[in-house]
């Protein structure tokens, strides 16, 4: 009953959301003002009925409803409550409507914040409409989540083990808000594009938007690195593998987009390129989509192997990308910078970070799809692995890590180089002799090395610069704190966390130790500084699992400092295993241990890592994220943002709307 | 001619897209379930370093035998390792190896320290042969009937515990195919 409810919710949904489509554009062609409002109450209705099939789906979920396929695939009955809600999306069907669930949410945000003469916000929403529309269609036909099943079996089949995890619980959640939020950026792009305006108040319309979307996505991807870190038991958090290239590519643009739309509020240059990426940014988005859902490239993520489901998002990238890049190649030419581009200012580091950004996007595009491109051209199949990203695209890392310092040291407009490299000269001689030191040291693996030095320019940079704006050696400092603008936290925390990120991923990634040994319980080995004890293995049952818990005493030097569990589960209805990683986290790195097989003679197989500065990576991708939403104005009393007038931009020969009221 | 920048990114995705519609077309990639019960693609290895013998697809004729994919250079092989040295020693199915992926000579140089169980080794330093076989990542084993058919296939290190509930089981039932097929004449038995 609840699955047939949850059916009718998904059809008056798409016939809301075609509605929210279709009049508002057809409305603006004959300018009738009185159709074009229904986009506004469309929009509400379709995300209404989207959430009600997503809770449709829920219930049946939560209540383990065998008579639903969905659940029967996905679910068993001993399964904890917890992963019996986010097996809702654990599965194709089911996180592909929390895809268009959030899609209708931002159709939503967007709506409230259209104002009645809003012509931008109403044909964005009308685009948001059609997204959502050919989305709910696609569910509708390929992949309804309440097709029944009978007769209905005794119990389901179990999610995938792997996925019964709180880390990836909430992993596809935030992914998912990044991916979808950046629809609204392009749905302006595309109303931009169709009014010919996008100037400053183009850019302060799209801006919480794109904020909101980068601060999820890079959560999202965080919460997936970290997932992989501690449950498949091997310490990678990043493989380089097609389907988190799907998500890094976007973020990459995204990023861009940010900085280019900061240049374009301020100082309204670059149009046509802060649109090209908000459509490069959701057109990724949606390839990522197509890339983990066709088959077209194999991975060990892609769950949902199904051509027809690839024709059909095929079908959808040519229409939504080919679309708006035609309109893009028609309107785009005609757009104008309010100013122009001075060489040494703000806005042309922004320009060089864009540029680096994109490189360093293609470079993962190309090898993500170059296996693809090779075998339909060539007929030859190759694979193409870790050290070619690693080689073409850290170096645009290490690029964008140099201009962050000095980049945002500079003023807008006309920069004055001299004052601002003089103002990071302490931060460039630490990082320097840093660097220096640590090349004796390590000169082996020198490109880490150089990277370290230059995150720690960066964080250093952004330190200096954060200081000199507060001071709070000098009387006064609480409220500088309070007047500094949100934008101005939300940057120096977003730069911040990405150079600490970059510490982390540098140290796991180029200096783990690592040791493995069979080892009897009451013998051990050694890793690093550390001693490590088997104490002893013993079983144990979960709801849905059986496991062998593995207790170890670490100590270092002959001192002991703690015991730490490494975990083993198996899981019967699947007959998978999955290793849950005893890992200890310290400022200087992280323990990392597993367990493994067990040998009748020999004991079992432990592993034992260090993964030096492994902490860092997640502490910078929070502060990261939290950088973006502190941009939305998150932080009570630090909304005092400065109200800049109105700039009186023109584009395109079309007049400057008024500006909407500044968000936070 | 400022017009035609604006077109750049649209004919790219044109061409993107084309391809994307080519690879649906194609078989929808060789999953790993996909290779059971068919031959082993035709492959004709190399010998390591060290070794003349080299490794076929016609080398799995004549009696069930193990694949396993292997690499100097991955950390869970080192684990598997002194299993496979076992099964060499107790069991008789002979164990093929695929060294996946290597520099040259450092297969040789880990077999000289670990250890070597394999009755044939090929090399496949460009990872060619493995991505025919549907490979992810080492150590992989695939079991090959007497036909030279893969009947099973198991990622990671394979132990004790593997050996007797999916392997030897299997090995067993396979003999018995083996030797059935013998007595009708119907296979190609060396």
């Amino acid at each position: 009953m609840v699955a047939e409810l949850g059916q009718m919710a998904l059809i008056l949904a798409l016939i809301a959301a075609l509605y929210q489509g279709v009049f508002p554009l057809w409305a603006g062609l004959r300018g009738d003002r009185g159709m074009a409002q229904a986009a506004r109450p469309a929009a509400f209705a379709s995300l209404a009925f989207t959430a009600g099939a997503f809770a449709a789906l829920t219930f049946v979920h939560a209540i383990s409803d065998f008579s639903v396929l969905n659940v029967v695939e996905n679910s068993h009955s001993a399964k904890p409550f917890i992963y019996k809600l986010s097996g809702v999306w654990g599965n194709h069907e089911g996180s592909i409507l929390l895809w268009t669930l959030i899609l209708t949410c931002f159709g939503g945000l967007i709506a409230m914040q259209a104002g009645k003469e809003d012509g931008l916000a109403r044909t964005a929403l009308a685009i948001q409409g059609l997204i959502g529309a050919g989305f709910l269609a696609f569910i509708l036909l390929t992949s309804n989540p309440f097709a029944r099943v009978f007769p209905a079996p005794p119990d389901g089949r179990d999610l995938n083990p792997l996925l019964q995890d709180p880390g990836l619980a909430i992993h596809p959640p935030f992914l998912y808000l990044g991916y979808v939020g950046f629809s609204a950026p392009f749905a302006f792009a595309i109303a931009g594009l169709i009014h010919g305006r996008v100037d400053a108040a183009w850019a302060r319309a799209v801006r919480p938007f794109a904020l909101a979307a980068w601060a999820f996505l890079t959560i999202g991807i965080a919460l997936g690195a970290w997932w992989a870190y501690y449950e498949l038991g091997w310490g990678g958090f990043w493989a380089w593998d097609p389907v988190e290239n799907a998500s890094f590519m976007p973020w990459l643009a995204g990023t861009a987009l940010l900085h280019s739309l900061r240049a374009l509020e301020t100082r309204g240059v670059f149009p046509g390129w802060a649109l090209f990426l908000a459509i490069l940014t959701f057109s990724l988005s949606l390839i990522g989509t197509f890339l983990v859902r066709s088959g077209i490239l194999t991975s060990v993520h892609a769950f949902a192997v199904d051509p027809a489901r690839g024709i059909y998002i095929l079908l959808i990238l040519a229409i939504v990308i080919g679309g708006s890049l035609t309109l893009f190649a028609i309107r785009a030419p005609g757009l104008r910078s309010a100013s122009r581009l001075a060489p040494v200012s703000r806005e042309s580091a922004i320009l060089l970070n864009n540029l680096f950004l994109v490189g360093g996007c293609a470079v993962v595009f190309i090898g993500t799809f170059y296996p693809l491109f090779a075998e339909i051209a060539a007929g030859t199949r190759i694979s193409v692995g870790a050290p070619f990203f690693n080689l073409a695209f850290l170096p645009f890392m290490g690029l964008i890590l140099l201009v962050i310092g000095p980049g945002s040291a500079l003023a807008w407009k006309k920069g004055d180089a001299t004052a601002s490299l003089a103002r990071l000269r302490i931060a460039g001689i630490v990082s320097l002799g840093f660097t220096l030191i640590a090349l004796a040291l390590y000169w082996q693996k020198a490109g880490a090395v150089i990277g370290g030095g230059l995150a720690a320019f960066a964080g250093l940079s952004t330190l200096t610069e954060f200081l000199r704006r507060i001071r709070p050696w000098r009387a006064g400092a609480v409220a500088r704190i309070t007047a500094a603008p949100a934008r101005f936290w939300s940057m120096s925390l977003a730069h911040l966390g990405l150079a600490l990120a970059a510490f982390g991923v540098l140290g796991a990634g180029a200096f783990p130790l690592e040791s493995i040994r069979y080892v009897q319980p009451g013998a051990g080995l050694k890793v690093g500084a550390y001693e490590v004890l088997l104490k002893e293995v013993r079983p144990g049952k979960g709801p849905n699992y059986d496991t062998e818990t593995a207790v170890f005493a670490i100590s270092s030097g002959g001192r002991f400092l703690r015991d730490l569990r490494a975990e083993r589960r198996f899981y019967p209805v699947r007959g998978m295993q999955t290793t849950e990683a005893g890992i200890w986290s310290r400022v200087s790195g992280d323990l990392y241990l597993t367990l493994g097989e067990r040998h009748p003679e020999q004991g079992y197989v432990v592993r034992a890592h260090v993964y030096p500065l492994a902490g860092l990576m997640w502490a910078g991708a929070a502060i990261m994220g939290l950088g973006g939403l502190v941009g939305l104005g998150g932080i009570p009393g630090l909304r005092r943002q400065a109200r800049r007038p109105a700039q009186a931009m023109k584009a395109a020969g079309m007049p400057a709307s008024p500006a909407p009221a500044e968000q936070g | 001619m400022k017009r035609l920048v604006f077109l750049v990114p649209l004919a790219l995705f044109v061409i993107a897209l084309g391809y994307f519609a080519l690879g649906l077309t194609r078989d929808p990639a060789k999953l790993p379930s996909t290779l059971i019960d068919r031959p082993l693609p035709d492959f004709d290895l190399p010998p390591i370093a060290g070794r003349t013998t080299g490794l076929r697809s016609a080398d799995f004729h004549g009696g069930p035998k193990l694949l396993n994919i292997w690499g100097s250079w991955c950390t869970a092989c080192v684990v598997e390792h002194p299993f496979l040295m076992e099964l060499a020693r107790v069991s008789e199915v002979p164990i093929m190896g695929v060294d996946w992926k290597d520099a040259p000579g450092a297969g040789e140089k880990w077999l000289a320290r670990h250890g070597d169980p394999f009755t044939r080794i090929g090399d496949d330093p460009s990872g060619r042969a493995a991505i025919d076989l549907g490979v992810t990542g080492a150590p992989e084993t695939f079991v090959v009937d007497a036909r030279g058919r893969v009947r099973h296939k198991i990622i990671g290190p394979i132990g004790p515990a593997i050996w007797a509930g999916e392997i030897e089981p299997l090995l067993r039932q396979l003999r018995a195919e083996a030797a059935a097929d013998t007595t009708q004449g119907a296979t190609d038995v060396r």
